[in-house]
């Protein structure tokens, strides 16, 4: 059954009818994804929210996956391209698995396939409208890297999108180390996620954290992190300038 | 994120609801169909036959929702046939994916696909713009969902019975055609379980009135002759 999955009609260059070859904007999207790496493996972090515009639409969405034995993926982005993502990841994996010679793809091959398709799809104008976090252990080698919708990818030992970026990168450049337990590693993802939800719009309040080592990967249930607003400049914020807000 | 305004996603005219209860599904939908401010059919009807146990409730463009219903009955078709039994629900919703995903570019519609199968028993789809599948417990639709997020926030609960299910669709769509311009008509529903498909149709005037709405009468004159000698206040 080939009408459904063939694409669509073949369109000339760039210009006249080229807007219906071409994704041109989101509509149900994820927000950040956090990763670090920890003494056994890599830990990930992300909110279970799926925006529609400024709506915060859905609230149940796991852009945590695992993929195959050694990686797990994050998405932020459009909800719809991540779930083709996982068709042709899932795709992928099963090819390996097919091959049967006792060889897997790692976390490194994951993520270099992803980039591949990540700026192939670029280049023709029609992106796939994610961030992506792939994280892995393979033969004691932790691996933690991003690529996202132009194709722009590197591996470093914390990584996030969109806004993660700008709130929870800073605070893990000064306090992540080499060796942090899993207790620790737990704690400052949270602290990462806690400032997302109160400094990012599209953040919902219901997360998931995601381990791999080299025995396997867990994806915990949801839960809600507490928040803080006791504070005395909260409850009295024009104190000593009324008339301010 | 956003580049922009204009490109932010925006309602379509309907409002469009599906609801999982103790043993199946239940669909509502009103029936206001619009071209621009102009009623062009006052009584549509929303909620299409994709199989004898999966149905589809459609919102955005009339046209684009009615193609894709069209298409997935036919590929459902073919599919039971071979298949040799009724295809799931799941199969139903991922068939409406292919057509929405791989034409996002093109379609405008939002759909809830809602039916109930003997491996899964009754289950929602949500398939939004873009194409994303989301299996819930109970999804709205449509410009006239906007109303009833908070509605929906107080007043859902897990493992509701068939009546209570339908209630609350019913009183939910009525809320939404309350306030929402692009919706309105009657209310219809469709219950599906593993005895059957049960449609039902509630004319507006079986509808509660909600605030600064009025018991409707038959003509001022009514009021006058019963009424107080000063009826017409000045």
């Amino acid at each position: 059954m080939n009408l459904a999955d063939s694409t669509p009609a073949m369109n000339s260059l760039l210009g006249s009818e080229a807007d219906s070859q071409r994704t041109l904007y989101p509509y149900v999207t994820g927000t950040s994804v956090v990763g670090i790496k920890y003494k056994d493996g890599i830990l990930l972090a992300a909110d279970m929210g799926g925006s529609y515009g400024s709506t915060l639409r859905y609230k149940t969405v796991e852009r945590l996956k695992p993929v195959g034995k050694h990686s797990i993926i994050g998405a932020s982005g459009e909800i719809s391209d991540f779930q083709e993502i996982m068709r042709y990841l899932d795709e992928l994996i099963l090819y390996d698995n097919m091959w049967d010679d006792g060889n897997s793809l790692g976390p490194k091959e994951v993520h270099n396939y992803l980039t591949r398709v990540m700026y192939n799809r670029r280049n023709k104008f029609n992106p796939l409208w994610n961030s992506l976090v792939l994280g892995g252990v393979k033969n004691g080698q932790k691996y933690l890297g991003t690529v996202n919708m132009i194709g722009v990818h590197y591996e470093d030992n914390h990584v996030a999108t969109g806004f993660g970026n700008h709130l929870a990168r800073p605070i893990l450049r000064d306090e992540w180390h080499e060796n942090l337990t899993f207790e620790e590693g737990v704690k400052l993802l949270e602290k990462c996620m806690r400032v997302l939800l109160y400094r990012d719009r599209s953040a919902v309040n219901k997360l998931q954290i995601a381990k791999i080592t080299e025995a396997g990967v867990t994806i915990s249930q949801p839960y809600s992190l507490k928040t803080f607003w006791d504070f005395s400049a909260f409850k009295n914020p024009t104190v000593g300038a009324e008339g301010s807000w | 994120m956003d580049s922009g305004d204009v490109n932010a996603p925006h309602s379509m005219g309907t409002t469009i609801i599906g609801v999982t209860y103790d043993g199946g599904v239940v669909l509502g939908a009103d029936s206001r169909t619009s071209t621009g401010m102009y009623v062009a059919n006052r009584a549509s009807d929303k909620i299409t036959q994709l199989t004898d146990n999966v149905y589809v409730c459609r919102s955005g463009s009339a046209a684009d929702s009615q193609i894709v219903s069209d298409y997935v009955r036919y590929f459902l078709h073919q599919h039971t046939i071979q298949l040799g039994q009724p295809s799931t629900v799941k199969v139903a919703a991922n068939l409406v994916r292919l057509l929405s995903y791989n034409n996002k570019n093109m379609l405008q519609t939002g759909l809830i696909v809602g039916g109930w199968d003997k491996y899964e028993g009754g289950k929602i789809y949500g398939i939004p713009l873009g194409g994303t599948v989301l299996e819930l417990p109970f999804t709205i639709g449509g410009s006239g969902s906007s109303y009833l997020y908070g509605f929906f926030d107080q007043a859902w609960k897990e493992g509701m019975t068939r009546e209570e299910a339908e209630q609350l669709v019913v009183k939910a769509v009525s809320l939404a055609i309350a306030r929402d311009g692009a919706s309105g008509g009657v209310v219809r529903t469709v219950t599906i379980n593993k005895d059957g498909v049960t449609r039902k149709f509630y004319p507006g005037d079986t509808l509660p009135l909600w605030h600064e709405e009025m018991e409707p009468q038959n003509s001022l004159l009514d009021t006058l002759s019963a009424a107080s000698p000063e009826p017409m206040v000045s």
